[in-house]
């Protein structure tokens, strides 16, 4: 039985892309039903009621869920975010409706029994709606009361062994690409370097003490399927300082037509026979590649690891073997000074247990930013205030042409009294002992 | 309803609390042919649109099939997930950064009979469940936020615009026509919370109206300095005012300077600022995340403003099938949708993708708005 009418939302369950409308339909009536006889924990209708507001939205070209809300669990400053809803007389199951943040495994694999015991605790104590994922990787548990916050947070860390993720000011759950697990191209372990920081810096992430987000992603290399680079404050982006490796018959497979280029993404469409020179020399960005004489030639030393020809030719062509990765600070997204990339910080740095070198690179940045850092500042609006020269010498690294796209265009330098010889003490009437007034 | 309790006891809620845990090791997940050959893959391929084979040095296989689902998801349609990975892959699955599901099998056969299931499994009201598709040089899932299905900030719904966005590219999901990857993000408002600055095309709720000021509640529910504090334009300002014969502390808005970003209302809850006829949609192009071939660069507004028109927002997807297909037909091999604007000049963007060219488009926000300027005579006519 139908609790509203929904016919704006109906129209959303026809077309071929999976309709989030009739997956919610489904829940209600799964709920309706209830075939395992449950004793459902917050209102069995909750999903009506969510497409019941939901349409009201629709009707009304406005949100109705209410300004947050501060709820949690006891000791936490992060892993739920409170919800009400504007017309909970209209639309009592959702009342009260507040997110969930479950930290996901590294690379989001799962066994269906992790999953299973998830929706059964979520079935009891929830909505029956989720994420799956959030924006930051999280799964996100969509719709609960507050006396169940406690009682879902027992059941995750004593049945599942599990945690919540982050949110406000915080370290918000570190996420990473699926990495060295299925991807050749993975230049360092981006899911066990993303566990192994997410669990030394738990209390960073569940209790805020942050001038505002600060996020970590792991990309295995520089295709950045995380997004690292434009997304999170610290990015953790993988490379190689040594040389690609290269199997010259296996080059010549895929200029003889035996082997689709770029590995087959490209098959839908009839593009004409592969050309070498044109699809992998000349989009070549530092023109470090030259193909004579039947054999590929790298000058590895002027390579900038963009990874076009590996994509292109994966079975001829392999990331080399001194690996680790590059460190970018600052990513963020517009609001509010504009949006950021990571700026490049550190070029290279090895990848190895117990990753000492990169904890105290990270915890350098955090104290001068928890020192510096202004109410609600991320890490990058804090750079352009103070300088990416700052950031430099906090973190004790030398300046080097790679940190700049190119040098400043203005000459306002800031000099320090040490770098000028005598110092900034001067004597009027020593100058005028030169100089009539 | 009886209170069931998990054996929390909210008398002593240190009792046998377990907290800072983390998330499980990721290795308690991997299915054993990854587990085996973690760290050791040789190369990948792309037999066909979804279907994914990964070789290991050790020569072993794994085929990974592919399918998009809606992020907004309910345990029936997880546990139905399950059922297919009890099936198929020995209970082991795992989701993309980008809201598909990935299942992996060990032969092609496995593979194709699963993408067939797949493809089969429809909802009541017929869409897919399911739909094999997102590889290679095609149009993969939108990453999304949560709009008017559960945020307080959001000029726009986000699973409504991204259904009636990926229903009219579907076939682009589901093939690997185009001259490479475009990925498609969705954010419905300027936070962002899923960034879109950096996407090949990012549709952006926006608000046009600055926000109402409640000035009855404003100093109950609000700290004035925070609200001060929060513009980014110095728009508002602390004051007092006469509000049904008496004296309340609140703040005045400074109309002009606002941009919109509703970071107030984020800080005072008594500056809301969404409204029908002001809100909708700006759609952005050509930027992207990854560094092969060009650097990494953000998305470019080319159109200001489209009405919110739920449930299907024709405008809007009208616009963006007329953006993919422009560069559909123009773009080389490998070029991305920012680069292939950037080789042809805005100006022929603009013309060949149809759009009109407003001052809304000319960036006017502080430095880098110089940057965006053209300074030099290099134009096209």
């Amino acid at each position: 039985m139908v609790k509203h009418k929904t016919p704006l939302l109906d129209q959303l369950e026809s077309g071929p892309w999976p309709s989030f409308v009739s997956d919610i339909k489904q829940e209600a009536e799964h709920r309706q039903a209830n075939p395992k006889k449950l004793d459902y924990q917050v209102p069995a209708d909750c999903p009506d009621d969510l497409l019941g507001v939901l349409e009201l939205s629709y009707v009304d070209g406005e949100t109705h869920w209410k300004h947050g809300g501060i709820v949690g669990v006891f000791g936490y400053g992060g892993g739920v975010i409170g919800r009400y809803c504007d017309q909970p007389e209209k639309f009592p199951g959702v009342a009260h409706f507040h997110t969930m943040r479950v930290a996901q495994p590294s690379g989001m694999f799962y066994t269906t029994a992790f999953l299973r015991q998830l929706c059964d605790i979520w079935e009891l104590r929830g909505s029956g709606l989720t994420n799956m994922h959030g924006s930051t990787g999280d799964i996100v548990l969509i719709g609960t009361s507050t006396p169940q916050l406690e009682e879902i947070f027992h059941e995750l860390t004593h049945n599942m062994n599990n945690d919540l993720g982050g949110s406000g000011s915080n370290l918000r759950t570190p996420a990473c690409c699926l990495g060295e697990s299925r991807c050749e191209y993975a230049c360092y372990d981006s899911q066990e370097l993303c566990y192994q920081l997410t669990q030394e810096y738990q209390d960073e992430l569940h209790r805020p003490a942050f001038p505002y987000k600060f996020k970590f992603k792991f990309d295995g290399c520089s295709l950045c399927c995380v997004a690292s680079i434009a997304r999170s404050d610290m990015s953790f982006i993988g490379t190689w300082r040594d040389e690609i490796r290269v199997d010259q018959k296996t080059v010549a497979a895929y200029v003889g037509g035996e082997i689709a280029p770029n590995a087959g993404a490209h098959s839908g469409r009839d593009w004409g026979k592969f050309d070498i020179q044109k699809e992998v020399i000349d989009l070549c960005p530092s023109q470090c590649m030259r193909y004579e004489g039947g054999k590929l030639e790298i000058n590895n030393k002027e390579c900038v690891r963009c990874m076009h020809c590996i994509c292109v030719m994966p079975r001829a062509l392999k990331i080399g073997n001194d690996r680790g990765c590059s460190i970018l600070i600052g990513a963020k997204a517009p609001i509010l000074d504009g949006p950021q990339m990571g700026s490049l910080t550190i070029p290279f740095i090895k990848v190895e247990p117990p990753y000492d070198e990169i904890k105290e690179f990270i915890e350098n940045v955090w104290d001068w930013w928890m020192e510096e850092g202004k109410n609600r500042e991320r890490i990058g609006e804090t750079l352009k205030r103070l300088g990416f020269a700052k950031l430099l010498e906090v973190a004790g690294i030398k300046p080097d042409p790679r940190h700049v796209q190119e040098p400043r265009h203005n000459p306002y330098i800031f000099w320090k009294e040490d770098d000028v010889k005598g110092g900034w003490q001067r004597e009027i009437a020593d100058y005028r002992s030169r100089h009539q007034r | 309803m009886a209170f069931i309790s998990s054996g929390y006891n909210p008398e002593k809620p240190m009792e046998g609390r377990i907290t800072d845990i983390g998330p499980r090791h990721f290795t308690e997940f991997l299915p054993p042919v990854l587990a085996k050959n973690k760290g050791a893959w040789d190369y990948h391929e792309i037999l066909e649109p979804g279907v994914l084979l990964h070789v290991a040095l050790s020569g072993d296989k794994v085929y990974t099939v592919r399918c998009g689902g809606a992020r907004l998801m309910s345990i029936t349609h997880i546990r139905e997930i399950c059922d297919i990975a009890d099936k198929y892959c020995g209970g082991h699955l795992r989701f993309t950064t980008r809201n598909n599901i990935e299942f992996m099998v060990g032969s092609l056969d496995e593979a194709k009979a699963l993408k067939a299931d797949l493809n089969g499994r429809k909802f009541s009201g017929g869409s897919h469940k399911f739909p094999v598709g997102g590889t290679g040089a095609g149009v993969t899932n939108i990453v999304h936020t949560q709009g008017w299905v559960h945020c307080h900030t959001p000029a726009t719904d986000a699973s409504g615009t991204v259904k009636a966005t990926m229903d009219v590219v579907f076939e682009e999901f589901q093939n690997m026509r185009l001259p490479a990857p475009v990925r498609i993000s969705m954010a419905c408002c300027l936070n962002m919370c899923g960034a879109v600055h950096a996407s090949d095309i990012a549709i952006l709720g926006i608000h046009r109206k600055p926000p109402i000021i409640d000035h009855e509640n404003l100093d109950n529910v609000c700290e004035v300095p925070l609200a001060v504090a929060a513009c980014p334009t110095g728009a508002i300002r602390p004051t007092k005012i006469e509000y049904q014969g008496k004296q309340v502390n609140t703040v005045a808005v400074k109309q002009e300077r606002c941009m919109f970003c509703g970071n107030c209302y984020t800080m005072c809850p008594a500056m809301p600022l969404s409204d029908k006829d002001g809100d909708g949609i700006a759609i952005m192009v050509g930027g992207k995340i990854s560094n092969r071939i060009t650097k990494p660069s953000f998305s470019k507004v080319v159109v200001p403003f489209i009405p919110n028109e739920p449930p299907r927002w024709p405008s809007m997807t009208k616009v963006i099938k007329q953006i993919l297909d422009a560069y559909s037909a123009d773009a080389h091999k490998y070029e991305r949708l920012g680069d292939w604007a950037n080789r042809i000049g805005w100006e022929r963007f603009f013309e060949k993708c149809g759009l009109e060219f407003t001052a809304h488009l000319i960036d006017d926000f502080r430095d880098p708005a110089y940057y965006t300027w053209r300074q030099t005579t290099q134009f096209k006519f």
